[in-house]
Order: structure tokens, then C-alpha cells, then sequence
């Protein structure tokens, strides 16, 4: 396990030396996007259109941020549950995802899409969102600004500490933090 | 009758839900600092460390503790000597809703059609509300923002007398091991035994409004508690569910009687942000 430096866009040679336990930094822009745009997202790549952000080594962080009061880049903006992007994820991580960040685990695919096409999963404290709010630099909404807490957002992070869940050699931490302090009954 | 207008509700539910998305109660924060210096895993320390200093920054800051700032669970109690004025006691409740979720910026996280179309409200109405006529002459509103991660995790099962006490706690743990990492750990367990298929459900949720470090008025269910507890920390699911010994800070068991060919039993999972709050009028 060690700490890592991160800026996004991340490339193939960045993601293989991240290993599962490994603490990272990240850096860079990022998008937002949960379970509505999700859906809006697949779709369009299902009809051949455009999608409102290049996915070429992009990373999403699963959150619906609490709205910023006048003159604060960032309210509140902690992780939510990655499981309920799983259906969605193999297809974005096919065009060019490197990186999902959320809380919780990921189904065994979105794990095996990871391996195949080269992709990384971050794990943020979920509920610390206050304190994750203070790395965010810069926001905006680039789509889909009638989803409220669900429009997509291009954020700028500085030094977002996460924790590397997914590696590419198929490495889980929620598996193998569990099995160290499971005592058997 | 006190007569009492409805717009002390709604000034009432506007504070409240400012204040529990805010300020976490002191018995939950209590067992957060407590499960931190019994964690074995460094990884579930440093996350523990991480969620108690969110909570300063959210005090400091006057942000709330979690972006998910929940639905808006209402359970309200009226004296039978009150006589409400001045318009619906629901309306007044979702108008303080409105109002404290606008004004402390609060996340709108409900959809007006859970199915087809799922169009945000916009204002974090309905509240979900729950309404008893009891003795005396006060109005009693408990505020509980419920987020929908931990939510997601809760399931009522209809259980049978052969199953006894046994298959209740295998449920329970099962339903907590299966969950892992979700519902954001280290969480709170409401457990409501009894009842009928809804009643049941709505025990669950009230036995997580119970104070963290209160023992179960039941003697025998206290030792049940007890037991699901250790059960539910030797899972090693841990913060956040990346492995650890603090996987919940409590297991709270609600009971009511029930029918003779059921024993109907829910397990609602609340998260590490355990908000809830209330006031008398």
C-alpha cells in the first residue's frame, strides 16, 4: 500500500501502477454523474450521439451535491452508492472511462470490465461530505440541469483523498478488508 | 382545548430539518469516538478519524454533515386537547420542509413519480409523515432525515413462530452481512418484531430514533441486542465496509403484539449520519 499523486486525465500507464489499498490524491477535472444521468448517458451512446464530456481517460465521481449557497464553489458533496451504476458502467468503461469513484462495492462484471478495458474504482468516505466539499476548486453544470442534484458537473479537485477499491489485476479492498476482521462465530 | 396554529409546525419542521442535517446528536457522536479507539483495522481508524472531522467542518461551516439530506421522515404526535388551526397539519409540515431545505440549502432529493418519470419536486416534499392523537395538551414532532443508501438496505420479512428467536437473528445479521459496504458504515440497526406486515416496518424505523447507549426496555430483548451487536461486529465489514471490527454502533429492537400465525420482522439500516431531532409544542 502507498500514496499516490493523481491528475486526471488518467492513462494506461497511471492506472497500472495503482493497486488495491493504495491511497491517492487526485487532481484534475472530474465529472459528476449518478443514477438519472447515467441513464441518459448509455442512452445516447446507444442512438451513436455525442455525449456532453469526453470519456478518453475520465473519471465520474458518483454524487449529488447539496446546492451551493451564494458565493460557495461547493455544498456538501459526498459519495453515494456505486451498485446502482453497475448495469451502466462495463458500456462507459468500453469508450473510454478510466475512473468511477463512489461508496460500497461493484458487481463481479463492472469488476471484470475493469480488468478487461483497463479501469480503476476509488472509494470516497461516504457521509464526509463537507470535508470532501473543501477540495472541490471549481464547478459547473455542463448537462442535464433539470436533473437538479443529478446534473452532471465538470469539477476541479485538488488532492480529493480516495482509496483505490478496484485495481486492474482484479484486486478488491471491500473483499479483502473483510476477510482480515471476519472472526468466525 | 389549547388552540395552537398549525404555523408553529411549520417553524417547528423548519428548524428541525436545518438543525439534524447540521448537528449530529451527541450519543451518536459519542459512539463514533468510542467504536474509533476500539478499531483494530488502520484503515477503518483512519476513516472513523475522517467521518468525526466532517463533522466539525459541517458545524463550522454550517453545511450539512452529508449531502444526501434524506426524505424528511415526520412522525407527529397530538395531544387530544389540541385544536390545530389555521390550515392542514400535512401542509404545514411540507411548508417547513420547503422552507428549511430552501433556506439552509439542503439537497431536494425526492421525485414526484417513484416509476415512470421520476421528476424532481424541488422542494424535498412530501415529507413522509406519521400522525398519532395521544393524551394531553402538546404537539410532539420528531424530524428524522432518512438517507436512501441505508435505506436501500432495510427489508421486512414475514416470518414464522417456528423460526423463533434464532431465525430472527440469522435474518438480521444476514440482511446487515449482505448489505457490506453500502448502507455507509459503521450504522445503526432498527429492528421491529411483531405487529403486522406495515406495522412492523414502522417499529424499525422508530427504534432508531432510540438514544445510542440506552438499554432495550425488555430485559430479554436488551440481551438480544446485546448479541446481534457482537454478531453483526465479528461480520469485519467495518467503516465504510473496507474491513474493520465497528460495522454498526447499535442494534435497537422495537416489539408489539402480534397474530397468532405471524411474527412478521424488519430490519431498517440507518448510516453512520444517524440525524434525528425533535420538539415539543
Amino acid at each position: 500500500m502507498k500514496t499516490v499523486e493523481l491528475r486526471t486525465p488518467l492513462d494506461e500507464k497511471q492506472i497500472s501502477n495503482l493497486e488495491s489499498g493504495d491511497k491517492v490524491y487526485l487532481s484534475g477535472e472530474i465529472y459528476t454523474a449518478r443514477d438519472a444521468a447515467h441513464k441518459r448517458l448509455v442512452a445516447l451512446i446507444e442512438e451513436g450521439k455525442d455525449l456532453p464530456f469526453d470519456l478518453q481517460g475520465a473519471v465520474i465521481y458518483y454524487v449529488g451535491p447539496a446546492p451551493s449557497k451564494p458565493g460557495q464553489v461547493m455544498n456538501s458533496a459526498g459519495p453515494t452508492t456505486s451498485y446502482r451504476m453497475d448495469s451502466f458502467t462495463p458500456l462507459l468503461l468500453e469508450r473510454g472511462l478510466k475512473g468511477t469513484i463512489g461508496k460500497g462495492p461493484r458487481s463481479m462484471k463492472v469488476r471484470d470490465s475493469m480488468v478487461k478495458n483497463g479501469g480503476i474504482y476509488f472509494a470516497a468516505v461516504g457521509g464526509a461530505a463537507a470535508g470532501i466539499a473543501s477540495t472541490v476548486k471549481a464547478a459547473e453544470v455542463i448537462a442535464y440541469d433539470d436533473l437538479g442534484p443529478e446534473a452532471i458537473r465538470r469539477l476541479v479537485v485538488e488532492r480529493m483523498p480516495l482509496f483505490v477499491v478496484n485495481d486492474t489485476s482484479g484486486n478488491d479492498l471491500f473483499e479483502a478488508g473483510v476477510a482480515e476482521y471476519r472472526r468466525e462465530e | 382545548m389549547r388552540e395552537l396554529d398549525v404555523a408553529r409546525i411549520t417553524e417547528a419542521v423548519k428548524d428541525l430539518s436545518i438543525r439534524t442535517n447540521i448537528y449530529l446528536p451527541d450519543d451518536v457522536k459519542k459512539a463514533l469516538r468510542e467504536s474509533l479507539e476500539r478499531e483494530e483495522s488502520p484503515l477503518g481508524r483512519e476513516i472513523l478519524q475522517v467521518i468525526l472531522d466532517n463533522h466539525d467542518i459541517a458545524e463550522k461551516e454550517k453545511m450539512p454533515i452529508c449531502q444526501d439530506t434524506g426524505a424528511a421522515i415526520v412522525f407527529l404526535e397530538v395531544g387530544q386537547e389540541v385544536h390545530l388551526i389555521g390550515g392542514a397539519p400535512e401542509d404545514a409540515v411540507n411548508e417547513g420542509v420547503r422552507q428549511g431545505y430552501s433556506e439552509a440549502y439542503l439537497r431536494k432529493s425526492m421525485v414526484a413519480d417513484p416509476v415512470l418519470k421520476r421528476k424532481n419536486t424541488g422542494d424535498n416534499t412530501p415529507a413522509i409523515i406519521y400522525t398519532r392523537i395521544v393524551p394531553g395538551d402538546k404537539v410532539k414532532i420528531v424530524f428524522a432525515p432518512k438517507g436512501g443508501g441505508a435505506e436501500n438496505m432495510s427489508e421486512v420479512r414475514m416470518m414464522t413462530a417456528a423460526d423463533g428467536i434464532e431465525g430472527i437473528k440469522d435474518f438480521v445479521v444476514d440482511r446487515v452481512s449482505r448489505s457490506g459496504g453500502n448502507p455507509c458504515p459503521p450504522i445503526v440497526v432498527g429492528v421491529g418484531l411483531g405487529g403486522s406486515f406495515e406495522r412492523c416496518a414502522m417499529l424499525a424505523k422508530e427504534a432508531l430514533m432510540r438514544t445510542i447507549g440506552e438499554p432495550n426496555p425488555d430485559p430479554d430483548f436488551d440481551v438480544v441486542e446485546k448479541e446481534l451487536l457482537r454478531r453483526i461486529n465479528n461480520l469485519g465489514i467495518g467503516p465504510q465496509g473496507l474491513g474493520g471490527r465497528t460495522t454498526a454502533l447499535a442494534v435497537h429492537i422495537k416489539t408489539v403484539p402480534c397474530h397468532i400465525a405471524s411474527m412478521p420482522v424488519a430490519v431498517n439500516i440507518q448510516c453512520h449520519v444517524s440525524r434525528h431531532g425533535e420538539t415539543i409544542i
